[in-house]
């Protein structure tokens, strides 16, 4: 005889309960307020379709993120596959004699030694922001997740189903196009 | 041991997260010896990651929430489906 009690599930109380607590687990991840606020909606009306296959194993609200993880997943896939608008600029040539070579227009220009020293400023975060903001939307995603929120590489990597070697080069891009926007915004000579 | 531009500034860029390998790091420092451009973008690599450093720790204090609105909003579309 089992002791062990089983979950049940109880969709009258789920936003009380745990709408909070996805939507602040959605926005450490997709940085945009509408946009969680979709996916934790779509996370309800697929917990609630989904609903006769939960076997009361997990707890309600374990059941609840594993369907969230797989939203955000299939965010991330549509970002991906958006073609065109969805790349950085380049940086370095990517074939020919010069391949791997800086692009000269992209070169790093030297900065202003004062603002250097000046990071504490308040408006720098505003500088990042839009900076940030300027990127794909998949860029600006793991960089984020990476930098801001500090998530462990493997975790990311398991979170988006990518490879290591993938988000490495998607943080190289992010952050050489980054500096190059905060060269122009906040450290010109 | 030769590697390019990119590969160096990828490596730098992965060593701001002390997630370079001691391989990487002798790869990116003979580069560097050579190559000025990839040593200014180490120098600002690591003036721009304090900035980003300054920035999360100033950004993680606001705690983000569903206003009032959109919960009640989002329990009515979920209770009408139950």
């Amino acid at each position: 005889m089992s002791s062990t009690k089983k979950n049940t599930l109880n969709p009258n109380k789920w936003i009380e309960l745990h709408a909070d607590y996805l939507f602040n687990y959605t926005i450490s991840r997709v940085n945009n307020y509408d946009l969680a606020k979709d996916i934790v909606q779509d996370t309800f009306f697929a917990g609630l379709k989904a609903k006769d296959n939960f076997q009361g194993k997990a707890s309600e609200r374990t059941w609840l993120i594993s369907i969230l993880k797989r939203k955000i997943i299939d965010h991330y896939r549509k970002i991906n596959s958006i073609k065109g608008k969805a790349e950085v600029k380049m940086n370095f040539y990517s074939e020919g004699d010069r391949e791997g070579e800086w692009i000269e227009e992209r070169v790093p220009n030297s900065w202003n030694a004062e603002v250097e020293k000046n990071i504490e400023n308040s408006e720098l975060g505003e500088a990042i922001e839009k900076c940030i903001d300027d990127l794909p939307e998949k860029y600006a995603m793991v960089f984020k997740m990476k930098t801001i929120q500090q998530f462990e590489t493997e975790e990311i990597c398991k979170e988006l189903d990518i490879t290591s070697s993938n988000l490495w080069v998607i943080i190289h891009r992010a952050r050489t196009q980054l500096r190059k926007c905060m060269e122009v915004s906040w450290f010109k000579n | 041991m030769k590697i390019s531009c990119d590969e160096a500034t990828k490596i730098c860029d992965k060593n701001q997260y002390g997630e370079a390998s001691l391989w990487d790091k002798v790869k990116i420092n003979f580069h560097l010896l050579l190559c000025k451009k990839c040593g200014l973008y180490s120098k600002q690599n690591t003036i721009l990651t304090k900035c980003y450093e300054i920035h999360k720790n100033a950004s993680n204090i606001a705690s983000h929430c569903l206003s009032k609105e959109d919960k009640k909003h989002l329990e009515k579309e979920l209770k009408a489906r139950i």
